[in-house]
């Protein structure tokens, strides 16, 4: 039962986190159509942000107090720099190829994300060594609930996450603005005729998502404070792991992507937990991404579209 | 997926620390090295090169081998066997390097020992401890211990001097170092009486172990062994203590924690681990205080870890085959490494025995404040 409950915790702490990124890549494929192979990186560089906020406002070593409010300031220039930076990544490298064939835009994209990793990892960014994130949030377990510890920063997180997707919900579906990324995501075309401004709304895209995925870059920091290099692999697969779960929950569609994220949250915590005792040790926790992609192809096979996403007739 | 191609895998390498011109002058004997200077286990490559300018300025500043200067070259292979294979054929084949230093992770030592072996020329690695690295063949060679006796070094040390009965064991299943030792230390632990209460695996590069370190935990484990590297071990200890098991249920490791990052990272959740290691820096020995005192001078009072020593050594240890050799072709270097006999070295009396693996005792250390302190040595078994 402590095993159940404690990995059933963990798992909804890290689907949050997959669920936050996945957003991201949710969003500007419902606008644009096109996978942001870049938006990984911009989450890798939203912990790093915060990190180098932390760190430039003397908050580490002898200056770490825990605080509340130091952790909301540091969270908030991460999302301003994030979101900056998704307003540029648009600007100038995808919309000089808005009616560009899509795999130029695609390949475009992979550029940029290099292009970000590689610039990150250079001497006077951020370097090429491993980073300890000062401690900005205290470690109080706040409850222990089946010998389960529940701890301040895992609240943090679920709760951080829901807040922000709720915003964000409440943004595409009840505000002027969302209402003109839905028009744009349905028809671009009809949409400006209608007097919506593309690119305005299209800049809006990513600056959110880009901001959601600072959010989601501050919070994992937080949580795992050992940050990997800028080009390091683990990034990489967080990445992957979101845009999974955006798949799997029908991409385009911002619910899935929650559902998406927790999804996999649970599909790996959960693997990994229970299939070493159930197989009698053959099968241990490097199966974990294993996991993940089985439920992508499972997913792909059954329903193509998403749990919740719908089939759209692709028009010529 | 496009993303695969997008990982840190894929920019050229720059020659990095290298000495002098770009082109080896006639007269200059080029050797080279390789190692992580950047990547997940950077501080391996970086303290391990240190060691070795060291030993090559000393060699250089005496007259170096014959009357002939040394010129070191260097390469990153950025903490990934495949750019470690590259490099290696780099070395050998455009720097015409006659013999190779390196590394230090037994799956790149591994790489790049395939490439050398296939060349031909020899290669020292200073600190790879799995035992296959060495069973590439007849010009690979290391002077340090092997992982059947590090193995054991550990499971002997929790069972007679921590008394434990029931041990946990977390290892990386990517690295041939980490499998290795888990599999000698359970072997050892079971032999004397010990129970492995639980056995997991994780990935170099996860970032989260908490549903591994769940299972440990409901195992009842008394100490958990993870034999992997320092950068992974510090997530795995910060997580470990999160999770609720305390620091009174010691991680214990092998040599892949020797490190300066691994207490910056984990801080509080590593003080009093145990690792075993090939050195410590308290040794009483000449041959360790002259080092520690030349290292000092030249690195801004920085005392060495085990990897610097290492890297000395190999550097020395293959400078002396050089010196006693009738010429530098593989072949003659390759038999005069293989004779070295009760060498002088920091990290112990080396001697190469048949398997071109070296003989020596191995030392327990203890996180203390943030830095590995002696606590017990381990002799070999005698033969």
């Amino acid at each position: 039962m402590t095993t159940f409950l404690q990995t059933l915790m963990d798992a909804i702490s890290v689907g949050s986190l997959y669920a936050l990124i996945a957003l991201g890549y949710t969003m500007v494929y419902g606008v644009l159509r096109f996978i942001n192979f870049a938006h990984g990186d911009v989450f890798m560089l939203g912990a790093w942000f915060s990190f180098w906020v932390t760190t430039k406002f003397g908050w580490a070593g002898e200056g770490a107090h825990p605080s509340i409010p130091r952790a909301l300031t540091v969270m908030a220039i991460a999302m301003a720099l994030c979101g900056l930076l998704g307003y540029l990544i648009e600007r100038l490298a995808y919309r000089p190829l808005r009616f560009a064939p899509r795999l130029n835009v695609l390949i475009t994209a992979i550029g940029v994300s290099l292009l970000l990793q590689n610039t990150g990892q250079l001497k006077y960014v951020f370097g090429t060594e491993n980073q300890r994130m000062p401690t900005l949030l205290p470690a109080t377990t706040l409850a222990t609930v089946a010998g389960v510890n529940i701890t301040l920063i895992d609240v943090i997180i679920v709760a951080g996450s829901l807040v922000l997707m709720g915003v964000l919900d409440r943004l595409v579906y009840r505000s002027r603005m969302g209402m003109a990324m839905r028009a744009v995501a349905f028809d671009p075309h009809t949409a400006s005729l209608m007097g919506v401004n593309v690119n305005r709304t299209v800049s809006a895209t990513f600056v959110a998502g880009s901001m959601l995925a600072a959010a989601a870059g501050f919070l994992y920091a937080t949580k795992y404070p050992n940050l990997n290099q800028p080009a390091f692999s683990t990034w990489t697969l967080l990445g992957l792991k979101a845009f999974i779960a955006a798949v799997v929950g029908g991409i385009g569609n911002i619910r899935g992507a929650m559902v998406g994220g927790l999804l996999i949250g649970l599909i790996e915590q959960f693997g990994v937990a229970y299939s070493a005792p159930l197989s009698h040790g053959y099968i241990t926790g490097e199966f974990k991404e294993i996991y993940v992609f089985a439920l992508l192809i499972l997913v792909l096979l059954v329903k193509p579209s998403g749990i919740l996403g719908r089939l759209t007739v692709e028009k010529v | 997926m496009a993303l695969t191609l997008t990982g840190c895998d894929q920019q050229p390498q720059q020659p990095a620390v290298t000495g002098g011109s770009p082109v080896a002058t006639p007269g200059e004997i080029v050797v080279g090295q390789y190692g992580s200077l950047t990547g997940s286990e950077a501080t391996f490559g970086q303290t391990t090169d240190e060691g070795v300018r060291l030993a090559v300025e000393e060699r250089n500043a005496t007259g170096g081998i014959k009357g002939r200067k040394i010129k070191l070259v260097t390469y990153d292979d950025r903490s990934n066997a495949q750019e470690a294979g590259t490099v290696v054929t780099r070395l050998i084949t455009q720097d015409k390097a006659v013999a190779i230093l390196g590394e230090v992770a037994s799956t790149r030592s591994i790489a790049g020992g395939r490439v050398a072996q296939q060349y031909g020329v020899p290669m020292v690695s200073p600190s790879s401890t799995n035992p296959t690295v060495t069973d590439i063949g007849d010009m690979i060679f290391r002077v340090c211990f092997i992982d059947p006796f590090q193995g054991t070094v550990m499971a002997k040390f929790s069972h007679e001097n921590l008394k434990l009965t029931k041990v946990a064991v977390l290892y990386d299943k990517g690295q041939a170092y980490s499998t290795g030792l888990s599999n000698y230390f359970q072997q050892a632990f079971k032999e004397m009486g010990g129970t492995i209460t639980a056995v997991e695996t994780y990935k170099g590069g996860d970032p989260d172990f908490s549903a591994q370190l769940t299972t440990i935990r409901n195992s009842g484990a008394e100490a958990i062994y993870i034999p992997g590297y320092y950068n992974e071990v510090a997530s795995i200890a910060l997580q470990a203590r999160k999770l609720g098991i305390p620091n009174s249920v010691p991680l214990m490791g092998g040599d892949g924690w020797e490190s300066p990052k691994l207490a910056e990272i984990a801080g509080e959740a590593v003080e009093g681990c145990y690792f075993s290691n090939h050195y410590a820096p308290e040794d009483e020995r000449a041959e360790v205080k002259e080092f520690i005192a030349k290292y000092k001078a030249k690195y801004n009072g920085v005392t060495p870890g085990a990897l610097a020593a290492s890297g000395y050594d190999a550097a020395n240890i293959l400078f002396d085959a050089m010196g006693r050799a009738p010429s530098l072709s593989g072949a003659d270097l390759a038999k005069a490494l293989a004779e070295t006999k009760n060498f002088k070295a920091v990290t112990g009396l080396i001697t190469i025995n048949k398997s071109r693996n070296a003989d020596k005792s191995a030392v327990v250390l203890q996180m203390k404040g943030g830095t590995p302190v002696y606590v017990a040595t381990v002799e070999p078994p005698k033969k």
